[in-house]
């Protein structure tokens, strides 16, 4: 029994598994990690240092990768290199009652190695939404209760920002930010003034590093993060939770480690352990535990949950409210404009910048500000830049010419949007299907409707509003037609609440019903916010839910 | 591969529009370990993405080696529609040459090259103004975007013509000095 009783078990190695796993080896836990996937070692693993001639095909995607991975290769940042980090989508099968992208990396990092890194508080008026216009249920916590736990874990994140002094984006603890460039500063400038300070151009607040952290970084400007960085010059759980975790000798790393469920000791009322495939060997092991916290990302965490079926818990565990699946959301987004500057025809950029500038929420967010057509809000991020001019007419020296001449300058920003929770937008496990570790396979029938096709149009006309007030011409509005999971923010199915009749986890991301259960990836929140930054509140979340787990623990309070 | 199975493969790969085709076709059947064609076909890509994009006082691209990047590229990466109009236009392209200058492309004088190609590049322009959603892309269009995305992530592309920094440690967003 002794080397398969821990502690803790972690289920997952994602941005939100890996701070449980540092936060809980930290706290003299041995713990158990599990992974479903391979493991990827930092540094060893990447491939980031090759120049693209060394690459096969250049970087790009090729037919066979299309054909064994629809979805994932149309992600935005799969490529010839990135694509190691992406699962097989003919291996890894799931259903799509309506089309939703699901992008999934399965491997020690998840796709810590692969998310977009940008880092933003919620605010008090996020915690308050649900409340206050009656959507979902309310947030058991408030903006105070989690604040601390923002300043705990972002200056080992090392997220380089602005703090700008707003309350409906409130500041956090940050490097020095990532400059934004001529033209943009130009148009902040141009757009505080001529709204008023309404609406705001800010620097991007992102996980990738101005100053080194201990052996991370800092950002060498390669703007090349989906191959992983051997500089540590961005935050993942590769290079920075999963090394502190281990370095306290209090971790124990099973990759090839596909949980299919939790066991539920019906007597004592608690989670007892998981039992797992080797995904090598195909056997079936078991793992036991005093706390388990489960963060296989918000869709396989649903899975393990509706697969977890008991005498006591026959549709799945922790589910006597009936809503895990339930209220699934991502974010829409992709609804921005763009146009040209014809000044600073003498200026450029050097270095490339993993991150761009934000344009704060600005709607609903106050008296003056409600809208009548839609609730909650969008935020956007953007950028302005210049390069060589791509393509004009002829061939041979005039040709070559003519491409050595600069562009103007362009910018565009694109909209994040809040999506949210409807109980019919959902996850389920198919009724005969299986994969080939004998897991039901995920079905998944989720839409955006009329609030956030109103919020769309609204953040694609007050774009090119904003633009236009920053003084450039030629602007054009878009929209991309992103569909539900494009953002990759999927959310919401293991929701928080102060009702167990209704939610599925307490203020302190405890499963209502089994109490040494956690779940703090983002199957757990309540709303999907309106920020392009989910992630670092996650880690917030979790690192509260280890204090207060191990003081409870210490207490004698968990079964 | 005896010769017959090469013409027969060729022969496949071209749409089977290979019956009369130019001598670059017919001959040099050692086909490269990883791409679509054999090296005369590679040569005369050589040539079409030189003529494209010329050596001056920065490399062209047949020091490149666009011809390899095309082969790899169109038949890993391009579909099979867009790989048969490719290797299609390669035999037009031929055939065209031979009509406009009495000479097969790689017998043409660079000048003569320089002005077919302007000529087509031209009718690949209009083609693709009036261009359905389902029409496939010009072939010449093709050929051109390749040679410029082969040129530019080549070694003697990215280091002699674009300042190539793999880790430029810093970012300035207001310099007066240009990034190529």
């Amino acid at each position: 029994m002794k080397d398969i009783t821990y502690d803790a078990i972690v289920v997952g190695t994602g941005i939100s598994g890996g701070w449980a796993a540092k936060e809980l080896c930290e706290k003299g836990l041995k713990t158990l990690v599990l992974e479903r996937g391979r493991d990827v070692k930092h540094i060893i693993d990447y491939e980031d240092m090759k120049a693209p001639w060394e690459l096969e095909h250049r970087g790009r995607v090729t037919q066979e990768d299309r054909r064994i991975s629809p979805v994932q290769s149309g992600v935005y940042n799969y490529n010839e290199v990135s694509r190691k980090f992406f699962v097989n989508d003919l291996d890894q099968p799931y259903e799509q009652v309506k089309p939703f992208e699901w992008a999934r990396g399965y491997q020690v990092g998840g796709r810590s190695l692969l998310w977009g890194r940008q880092c933003y508080r919620r605010s008090e008026i996020d915690f308050e939404a649900n409340a206050k216009d009656g959507h979902g249920v309310d947030w058991p916590i408030r903006y105070k209760d989690i604040a601390p736990w923002y300043d705990y874990v972002e200056p080992f994140v090392g997220i380089s920002g602005q703090r700008e002094g707003l309350a409906h984006l409130p500041d956090g603890i940050y490097q020095p930010p990532m400059d934004m460039n001529c033209v943009e500063k130009m148009v902040a400038e141009r757009v505080k003034k001529g709204f008023g300070g309404s609406r705001l151009i800010i620097n991007g607040r992102t996980a990738n590093h101005t100053r080194q952290i201990g052996k991370r970084g800092p950002c060498q400007f390669r703007a090349k993060c989906e191959s992983g960085c051997s500089y540590g010059g961005y935050f993942s759980t590769n290079s920075a939770t999963l090394p502190a975790a281990a370095e306290t000798g209090n971790m124990t790393l099973r990759p090839f480690s596909v949980v299919r469920e939790i066991i539920y000791d019906k007597e004592k009322r608690r989670a007892k352990g998981v039992r797992i495939i080797d995904s090598e060997t195909m056997e079936e092991h078991e793992y036991y535990a005093k706390i388990i916290f489960l963060n296989a990302s918000t869709l396989n965490t649903t899975a393990i949950l509706l697969n977890s079926v008991s005498d006591a818990f026959p549709n799945g565990l922790g589910n006597s409210s009936g809503q895990v699946g339930h209220n699934l959301m991502d974010m829409p987004y992709g609804m921005g404009a763009s146009g040209t500057y014809d000044g600073f025809k003498d200026r450029y950029t050097f270095g490339n910048r993993p991150t761009g500038v934000f344009v704060p929420r600005f709607r609903n967010i106050s008296k003056e500000t409600e809208r009548t057509d839609y609730v909650r809000g969008f935020t956007y991020q953007g950028g302005a830049g210049k390069g060589r001019v791509g393509w004009a007419d002829g061939v041979g020296v005039q040709f070559k010419e003519a491409l050595t001449e600069s562009t103007d300058w362009s910018m565009s920003i694109t909209a994040w949007g809040e999506h949210l929770p409807y109980y019919d937008n959902k996850v389920t496990l198919h009724k005969e299907k299986k994969d080939k570790f004998g897991m039901p396979v995920l079905v998944i029938d989720c839409a955006f409707k009329e609030n956030e096709k109103a919020l769309g149009k609204d953040a694609m006309n007050s774009a090119a509003e904003i633009l236009e007030m920053g003084g450039l011409k030629n602007i054009t509005t878009y929209d991309r037609g992103k569909i539900p999971g494009s953002c990759i923010h999927e959310t919401g199915t293991a929701r928080m609440g102060k009702d167990p009749k209704t939610s599925v986890l307490n203020k302190w991301n405890q499963m209502h019903e089994v109490n040494n259960l956690f779940i703090t990836d983002g199957s757990s929140v309540c709303s999907s916010g309106c920020t392009p930054g989910p992630s670092v509140t996650y880690m917030a979340l979790t690192a509260r839910a280890v204090d207060y787990a191990t003081k409870e623990m210490k207490k004698g309070n968990l079964r | 591969m005896n010769r017959r199975e090469a013409l027969e493969k060729v022969s496949y790969m071209l749409g089977g529009t290979f019956v009369g085709a130019s001598a670059f076709l017919s001959s040099g059947f050692t086909f490269a370990d990883k791409g679509l064609f054999d090296k005369d076909q590679i040569a005369f890509l050589n040539e079409v993405g030189e003529t494209i994009w010329p050596k001056t006082d920065s490399p062209g691209a047949k020091e490149a080696d666009v011809g390899s990047f095309m082969s790899v590229i169109v038949k890993d990466c391009y579909t099979p529609a867009d790989r048969k109009v490719f290797t299609d236009g390669m035999v037009t392209l031929e055939q065209r040459c031979k009509q406009e200058t009495g000479k097969g492309f790689m017998q043409a004088t660079p000048g003569q090259r320089t002005a077919f190609l302007t000529k087509l590049d031209q009718e690949a322009k209009d083609y693709m103004s009036k261009r359905k959603g389902d029409q496939p892309v010009h072939y010449f269009r093709m050929m051109k975007e390749l040679t410029l995305a082969g040129f530019y992530t080549s070694e003697v592309g990215a280091v002699k013509f674009l300042k190539y920094n793999p880790a430029p440690g810093r970012y300035d967003g207001c310099t007066t000095e240009r990034p190529w």
